[in-house]
């Protein structure tokens, strides 16, 4: 029994593998690059669209709004980076309707792949919106001896969402397989639909923290400067 | 009982155990979370949107001490490293 997609290798050639996680995530990336290219090639701004521009449209429109009512400020910086990240999530866990398909994320690779990448994206925020020294002053906070719970804190959370999305995925498609062995008939599609929920479910929930870590650090900054504006309009 | 019989029977135990004891803790704490959360709906219906978002946030966080003890039961089971190394040393 396969523990992860990664065991499944199609080519090899010395260290070089050619595995499941590999070839799965180049599809979802091909299929979610085509599809985007395929839909937006004839856009129509008038109310006659297309039925895949309206599902986009009513994708991106949510997404912008759930990034505007968590991090409580404007969602445009935002999208690009967290609305990637939960798509990539949610169409890689929702292909696994299709038989032979093995969801990427399933594999500690492709989760701590993605969590490095909030791990990095969570600075880049701060710094671009407080500068090296406002971003890097929020560790001494509110002592210096804080300093290395800080830094743990930020390592433990990035730990947390690889293993947390790995071990659901994870879990999900081991359900189905013991399943398999001990009652083959209807089960197995039950818990593949509950499957389907709980992928769904873990996108979002990878997405929000995301947007929690980054508007953490991007949001000190905008109540600084509320504040220093309700300051001088007292002056004033 | 020699050396690989120790280890099959160290790492059921572990898994069995890392799993069932692993459940209690984050069962209660989701139940507690989601009796409150509906409570909350049933007293402010208006704010349903914000709490059931909080709460799937929440429980994911709950829940994930849960899928780590899975996880190491898993690696225990299918994965275990100790048990490679006990093959590939021959076994005494």
């Amino acid at each position: 029994m396969n523990i992860t997609p990664d065991q499944i290798i199609f080519w090899q050639w010395g260290f070089i593998k050619l595995n499941a996680t590999l070839i799965f995530t180049w599809a979802v990336m091909v299929f979610m690059v085509f599809g985007a290219w395929l839909v937006t090639r004839r856009l129509s701004s008038s109310t006659e669209m297309s039925r895949f521009q309206n599902l986009l449209e009513v994708v991106v429109f949510q997404i912008q709004k759930q990034i505007a009512e968590v991090s409580r400020h404007s969602a445009e910086s935002l999208l690009p980076f967290i609305g990637t990240v939960f798509l990539f999530i949610a169409v890689s866990n929702l292909l696994m309707i299709f038989p032979l398909y093995e969801p990427p994320t399933g594999s500690l690779s492709t989760t701590a792949g993605l969590a490095v990448c909030v791990f990095i994206a969570v600075p880049m925020y701060g710094i671009r919106s407080q500068g090296w020294k406002g971003y890097f002053a929020h560790y001494i906070r509110p002592t210096i001896f804080m300093l290395p719970f800080n830094i743990m804190g930020e390592i433990s959370r990035t730990l947390a969402l690889a293993v947390r999305l790995f071990g659901n995925v994870m879990s999900g498609t081991m359900i189905i397989a013991i399943l398999l062995a001990v009652a083959p008939l209807i089960f197995p599609i039950l818990m593949r639909a509950l499957g389907l929920l709980t992928g769904l479910i873990q996108a979002y929930i990878f997405a929000i923290l995301a947007t929690v870590y980054i508007a953490a650090v991007v949001r000190a900054r905008s109540e600084v400067l509320r504040e220093q504006d309700k300051g001088e309009e007292k002056h004033g | 009982m020699d050396n690989i019989s120790i280890v099959a029977v160290a790492s059921i135990i572990a898994s069995g155990l890392t799993i069932a004891i692993g459940a209690i803790g984050p069962a209660l704490g989701e139940g507690r979370a989601l009796a409150q959360a509906l409570q909350s709906i049933a007293q402010q219906p208006d704010e349903a949107a914000t709490i059931t978002r909080t709460l799937f946030v929440g429980l994911a966080m709950v829940e994930s001490t849960a899928i780590y003890c899975f996880v190491v039961s898993m690696i225990l089971i299918f994965a275990n490293p100790f048990w490679t190394y006990i093959i590939e040393a021959g076994g005494n």
